[in-house]
């Protein structure tokens, strides 16, 4: 090891690369690790290079910001300042008195281990998306809004050849410009937010003529595309038997209840749905961090109340890549001071805190906005699968709060296995919570990812694993 | 107007892979669950209670519902694995255990 201070960070999304660029440039040597191929996230997924796209930006926002991104990851991974460990899945952050082991599996086989020593690390490690189970989500062709998009742009593939787009929040609206773009043809923008909810937080939202702005231009993108947008709609069903051939949508009152009659059938083969976004705090929550709600708390530097640990992005709350950028530059900032040993002066970043400010209160009134509709939990039939790894229904899981008393996730997991497969909770905690009327909760799982027993065992004890 | 056409990509030569023995045509940098989207399949895992079909959900390697058996390896998420010419990917059934080949090799 040389004797420079050591920062890694844990994603390689906006707030990740923003976080390393700023760290490196002032004489912190950086260890950017990622699950992908490339960096960029989600957000700035990229195709894989083998696609040979040769103009991925056609699939992309704010590419110029991108550029600058990758032309500065490229120049500091040059100099040796960055070193940008690709495919590495993090499952482990360890602290061990003054320095952080971190824990990865190597490649799409995840069979092999790997470890990295730092000082100190930024966790950057992003966010999911929330779907709230209804009848039918289990079929084939129904993926995640997000999901619909991450294999667009990274793999430059459709769904299907008709989509309807549902759920609530701002992510649909890029999810079904960008597939109507691509050559799906989008049946129907569901959105179960209401016009009047928006107007209702207008002051907050014009406060971001840019904000605004984007919006004008996704209506016009959807006009342009022929999207028939179903505002204060919430989709009922999926239909179909081995794969999705249709889906019902049904019309919201002002308080968010069905009204009578309104259902109707929109024939289609890919229904991407989302509910708006989670956070990924595993790592923070195996640390130790404290967590403010779903979100990981920092303080005005990006610290989490564990020392030597930064958290930046949609870890510490769903805000979208501007915020993630800012508050990823604030990180590798004030990580860069206490690594030399000095106290930063906030006022070195004054710019990039007043972004991070505005958007905070920007996001804070769009999750009012797209909250998802009232009652949408005793909607949910009894038999409807609400945990997809253990096919656990939603009767089961209201008979654990009712009938058996759960009145948090864990009791409710064990008691149902709703939780206990493959994904760990991630999908279906949301749903359990509200059918359960116990607190949406933090995971804490030790690891963040299943880990072979194989790597478990042959975890180093000693430095000759070090990067 | 498709994808490909959109980024105006110029992928590397196609090759072939198979699913449940059918050849599938891929493309070098397609995930397992691109090139199987690609060729119109959409199930390819029957799950261990109900036996029903399921494909890819978050397509990010958040869900595992994309679970798939390539080259007898089960459990294999297929929209982060690579798709290799030659490759034989299989219907995953139940747990993956049962299907002919194992889990372990």
């Amino acid at each position: 090891m040389t004797g420079r201070a050591h920062l890694a960070v844990v994603g390689a999304g906006p707030a990740g690369l923003a976080g390393a660029l700023s760290a490196a440039a002032r004489g912190v040597r950086v260890t950017l690790i990622d699950a992908a191929g490339q960096a960029g996230g989600q957000f700035y997924r990229q195709p894989a290079p083998a696609l040979g796209a040769r103009r991925p930006e056609a699939l992309h926002h704010q590419w110029r910001t991108w550029r600058r991104l990758a032309d500065g990851l490229a120049r500091h991974i040059a100099a040796g300042r960055i070193t940008h460990l690709t495919d590495h899945h993090v499952w482990c952050v360890q602290r061990e008195s003054d320095s952080f082991t971190v824990h990865a599996l190597l490649g799409p086989a995840q069979e092999q281990g790997v470890t990295v020593r730092a000082d100190a690390v930024l966790l950057a490690t992003g966010g999911y998306e929330r779907v709230l189970p209804f009848p039918g989500w289990t079929l084939p062709g129904v993926v995640t809004a997000g999901g619909a998009q991450a294999m667009l742009k990274g793999a430059l593939v459709l769904p299907g050849r008709t989509a309807v787009v549902a759920g609530t929040g701002p992510l649909l609206l890029p999810v079904a410009t960008g597939l109507a773009a691509a050559g799906t043809r989008v049946a129907a923008l569901v959105e179960s937010a209401g016009p009047t909810a928006v107007l209702r937080r207008a002051p907050d939202l014009a406060a971001h003529p840019a904000k605004l702005a984007e919006g004008a231009w996704y209506a016009a993108l959807l006009l342009r595309h022929g999207v028939r947008t179903l505002s204060r709609h919430t989709v009922l069903e999926a239909h179909g038997t081995d794969r999705l051939t249709a889906v019902t949508v049904a019309a919201l009152d002002r308080t968010g209840r069905i009204r009578p009659g309104s259902g109707r059938r929109i024939s289609c083969d890919t229904l991407a749905v989302g509910h708006g976004m989670l956070p990924h705090t595993d790592l923070a929550e195996a640390l130790g961090c404290t967590l403010a709600g779903t979100d990981v708390r920092v303080d005005g530097e990006q610290r989490t109340d564990v020392r030597g640990v930064w958290a930046a992005g949609e870890t510490t709350g769903i805000g979208g890549a501007a915020l993630a950028l800012a508050e990823g530059h604030i990180a590798g900032r004030s990580a860069a001071a206490r690594l030399h040993g000095t106290v930063p002066d906030p006022r070195a970043w004054a710019a990039a805190a007043r972004v991070r400010t505005r958007l905070r209160a920007f996001f804070a009134a769009l999750e009012t906005v797209y909250a998802p509709p009232a009652g949408w939990a005793e909607r949910i039939p009894d038999d409807t699968v609400v945990c997809r790894c253990e096919e656990v229904t939603a009767g089961p899981v209201r008979t654990a709060a009712r009938s058996l008393g759960a009145t948090d996730l864990r009791t409710a997991k064990l008691l149902t296995r709703a939780g206990m497969g493959w994904c760990q909770g991630r999908m279906c905690a949301p749903a359990v919570a509200a059918l359960t009327g116990c607190p949406l909760t933090a995971g804490r799982r030790p690891f963040a990812r299943p880990v072979p027993l194989g790597v478990l065992a042959n975890l180093p004890d000693d430095d000759t694993a070090e990067q | 107007m498709n994808p490909h056409e959109l980024a105006r990509a110029r992928p590397g030569e196609a090759f072939t892979a198979t699913f449940d023995g059918r050849p599938v045509t891929a493309l070098p940098g397609q995930t397992v669950a691109a090139a199987l989207w690609a060729a119109g399949v959409r199930a390819w895992r029957s799950t261990r209670g109900t036996g029903r079909p399921r494909g890819v959900f978050c397509g990010i390697g958040v869900c595992f519902d994309c679970l798939v058996t390539v080259n007898g390896k089960a459990d294999q998420r297929a929209c982060l694995v690579p798709v290799r010419p030659g490759d034989e990917i299989r219907t995953q059934e139940g747990t993956g255990r049962d299907d002919g080949r194992g889990a372990g090799r």
